[in-house]
């Protein structure tokens, strides 16, 4: 009986496994050989998508995805830290049992709505008093520094907590007062699990789809200035993924696997940083 | 009450592969009573209220339609994801040959701005131009001095590709335009635009948004059906092989003088 | 001039306070506009009624109901598969370097931006596989994208569950399997659910997949082989091409009031799970 379960659950794993590898397989076998018919250089920093006559090269989108991504980072990470440190040092201990889930809440909120938020509030806004078609990298940015927030939040008071108390006390008993010890002493020590959190939040950010597309406006081109609209890859893949066949389809799934990679990357680093111990 | 927890689990798993066996022997997908229609966002408005006329007509038979565009119509009614793709071409493209096509409407493309925006007729050279980037300021047009805000459609559409062949011609898209992946979503953009220009359906412009002249001609259904107003083109429906009973049933429908009636009263023109 | 610390002080806390009641003023506003504009749309009828007109007048029965079994069906496959493999992974195995490459590749896929499980959904289940647009799609491709969540939040819940615990048990004469059950995982329960229970929410407000996967039909789906909207892509069609706000709102509003529950319920489980473990 023990031994039937354990092969059950092993069957379980292996598919899981398997679901997963194929999922991995898929988006490889589709989109690798167009990467290297193109030529990888040409593909990453084609500036020209004319996905009719051929011609993919998405920098502009790897562009697009990356001001968008700072921009999230520029507005959330000074926000969302705030936040942690407040909460984690600062606030009393019954506020925080209902501001903590309060922040984790914006996390469920779903992407559309937040994109239809910034749709019609935001991009208005911005295009009345800032200039541009109001669609753009800042709106975008905004809405994005909002949706990773919570991340953000959540793992920086995991790791601020996660700094030994000694430290906290071995400075105030030094006579300095709390803000002191904090910014001197306790956000350093935590600095390599709030680059975790940090790091999580930009691959969120990058792999956000839905959000974007109302609010970026898709253009193809290289964008000058945060006011300018700017289309993701994500985006990229969602306009076109309906009709694109042969050539197309697997420039998209070659898209796909660029960001597979670069998310990949990004929290292979988060997790480095995270596991730091004192 | 621990053990509770893992009793519900384990009713939990057990309901979600019962249900999964259930689904599995549950009404097959080549139910010959439904159809899928997938395409033109243009007629796709359309579509929905045919469906809707025809299942009051005939409760049994299930109808859904999808977006997409032009170009996803066209696909899917090949991979057989659709068993109608819908698509409003000037002309079917090369991959489309392998497929039946009835021409159920015929539709007119406007050219759309903002109500705030006094600019309301352009001359054909002017379109050229502004889709093209090359009048970039309204002010050339006699309009405010602020700049022209291009939208369009992605590729795959098939009021895109009609506009780029009766209006760009040669010229390409202006490279700052923003995109949009549907004809009701370009009108609500240029809707919230004071500066923006866009090209929408006939069949869905609406108090939000003003269609200017085109040459002197003003987009109107008359205009369209006479063949004065050049921006039209038909509407395909396009199915693979031998249609089924259902879908047959469903196209004399569509094309049908009550239906066709309908379409008219609600902006198209009939076929 | 240097500025005393305990002004600094004061300046700092009163930053960090705003910043952080702006950030829930943020949340506040979002909740509260949505409410505000589409509460007083919904009543009974607008969540029984069928979509008339596209959506701009009638219900949202078939979007509710066409949530509900996409949902069943997400969770359904993705939950005794990914808990039992997270059981396999944490307590039949040790670490080892297959372990650990599984866990890697788990952790890459918890990262996948959704949009790629929608392409990967339409080209296998949709076009592929012959499913078309469907429920089963749609759920199927769910199910891919929480799967890695599942395995890896019930591993954490499964591995934090105190060695002692699984030692008792065994001296005492339990097989492996029933240290699992009678020792592990009650402990790990809580954890395991509330991962569960987020997974819900996540798909709930999920859109990028399920529109490219189960289509957007309004009409009440009768089995997992047709075409449903979820109140998600119900939401989205409506308020993208300015169908009707106030439904588009109302929608909008249903939503957020059900993925509240589904959040504040896994909350409050894990508060009194915790607690009774604590006292225990």
């Amino acid at each position: 009986m023990d031994r039937l379960i354990s092969k059950l659950l092993f069957f379980a794993a292996c598919s899981s496994t398997a679901i997963l590898a194929l999922i991995a397989l898929f988006i490889f076998k589709e989109g690798v050989p167009i990467m290297i018919k193109s030529g990888l250089g040409h593909f990453i920093f084609g500036t020209v998508w004319q996905p009719l006559e051929g011609r993919f090269g998405i920098f502009p989108f790897i562009v697009g995805s990356i001001w968008v991504t700072i921009g999230a980072l520029v507005l959330g990470v000074p926000f969302g830290v705030a936040c942690a440190v407040f909460l984690a040092e600062f606030a009393p201990r019954s506020w925080v049992n209902f501001l903590k889930p309060a922040i984790e809440l914006l996390a469920g909120i779903p992407s559309v709505v937040y994109g239809f938020m910034g749709v019609v509030w935001l991009a208005p806004l911005i295009r009345n008093y800032l200039g541009g078609p109001g669609l753009s990298i800042l709106a975008a940015s905004c809405v994005l520094a909002i949706m990773i927030l919570p991340t953000i939040v959540g793992v920086s008071i995991d790791a601020i907590q996660a700094v030994p108390k000694t430290y906290k006390e071995g400075s105030l008993a030094l006579g300095a007062t709390q803000w002191q010890s904090t910014w001197r002493i306790i956000l350093p020590a935590a600095k390599s699990g709030i680059l975790a959190g940090v790091i999580l939040g930009m691959g969120r950010a990058v792999g956000e789809t839905m959000a974007v597309i109302m609010i970026a406006g898709n253009a193809t081109q290289i964008p000058h200035s945060i006011l300018d609209s700017v289309r993701t890859l994500t985006a990229n893949i969602a306009m076109e993924m309906g009709f694109a066949v042969g050539e197309h389809r697997q420039a998209l799934f070659a898209t796909g696997v660029v960001l597979f990679f670069f998310i990949m990357i990004l929290n292979s680093i988060a997790l480095r940083f995270a596991k730091k111990k004192f | 009450m621990i053990s509770r927890s893992i009793n519900a689990l384990a009713v939990l798993m057990g309901a979600g592969l019962i249900f999964a066996a259930l689904a599995c022997s549950g009404c097959s997908r080549s139910s010959a009573n439904s159809i899928t229609l997938a395409g033109s966002t243009a007629f796709q408005p359309f579509a929905e209220k045919l469906a809707e006329h025809y299942s009051q007509l005939h409760p049994e038979v299930r109808i859904n339609v999808q977006g997409g565009g032009s170009a996803v119509g066209i696909q899917s009614a090949l991979s057989g994801a659709a068993q109608i793709g819908m698509a409003d071409l000037l002309d079917l493209p090369p991959e489309a040959k392998a497929l039946d096509s009835t021409v159920v409407a015929r539709d007119g493309i406007a050219i759309v701005v903002n109500p705030e925006n006094p600019v309301r007729s352009i001359t054909a050279q002017q379109a050229k131009e502004v889709f093209s980037g090359k009048i970039a300021n309204w002010k050339e047009l006699g309009g405010a001095d602020t700049l022209i805000r291009v939208v369009s459609r992605e590729e795959g559409s098939g009021t895109r590709r009609s506009f780029d062949t009766l209006v760009l011609g040669a010229e390409r898209l202006s490279p700052k335009a923003l995109f949009q992946d549907s004809n009701g979503t370009v009108r609500e953009t240029v809707a919230a635009d004071p500066n923006a220009i866009g090209y929408v359906s006939i069949g869905l412009v609406n108090e939000k948004v003003k269609a200017m002249t085109y040459d002197g001609i003003a987009p109107t259904h008359e205009n369209v059906k006479s063949k004065k107003y050049p921006l039209a083109r038909p509407i395909f429906f396009l199915t693979k092989g031998e249609p089924s009973v259902a879908s047959k049933e469903f196209i004399n429908y569509v094309i049908s003088g009550e239906a066709q009636r309908n379409l008219e009263k609600e902006g198209l023109i009939a076929r | 001039m240097r500025i005393p610390p305990n002004i600094t002080q004061n300046i700092a806390r009163s930053l960090l306070f705003l910043a952080t009641a702006a950030a829930v003023g943020i949340l506040i506003f979002v909740i509260g506009f949505v409410l505000a504009g589409g509460l007083r749309h919904v009543s009974w009828s607008f969540l029984t009624g069928p979509i008339i007109d596209m959506g701009r007048s009638g219900g949202i029965f078939p979007a509710i109901i066409g949530t509900g079994l996409m949902i069943l069906v997400a969770i359904g496959i993705a939950a005794p598969l990914g808990v039992a493999s997270a059981i396999y992974l944490a307590e039949y195995t040790s670490v080892g370097r297959l372990t650990n490459a599984i866990r890697f590749g788990i952790n890459c896929l918890s990262a996948v931006p959704s949009i790629i499980f929608g392409l990967f959904g339409f080209l296998l289940f949709v076009v592929m596989l012959g499913f078309g647009w469907s429920i089963l799609s749609g759920g199927l491709s769910l199910a891919a994208m929480i799967l890695p969540t599942i395995i890896l939040t019930s591993e954490e819940a499964l591995r934090s569950v105190p060695l002692q615990y699984r030692n008792v048990a065994a001296s005492l004469g339990a097989s492996r399997w029933q240290v699992v059950t009678k020792a592990v995982l009650p402990y790990a329960m809580p954890g395991i659910l509330t991962g569960v229970i987020l997974s819900i929410g996540r798909s709930m407000g999920e859109t990028a997949v399920v529109i490219f996967t189960a289509g957007s039909a309004v009409q009440m789906p009768r089995s997992v082989f047709d075409s449903a909207r979820t109140m998600a892509v119900h939401f989205y069609i409506l308020a993208r091409e300015g169908l009707s706000s106030d439904m588009a709102y109302a929608t909008a509003a249903v939503l957020i009031c059900a993925i509240l529950v589904i959040n504040i319920s896994a909350y409050a489980m894990m508060h009194r799970l915790m607690r009774g473990r604590r006292t225990a």
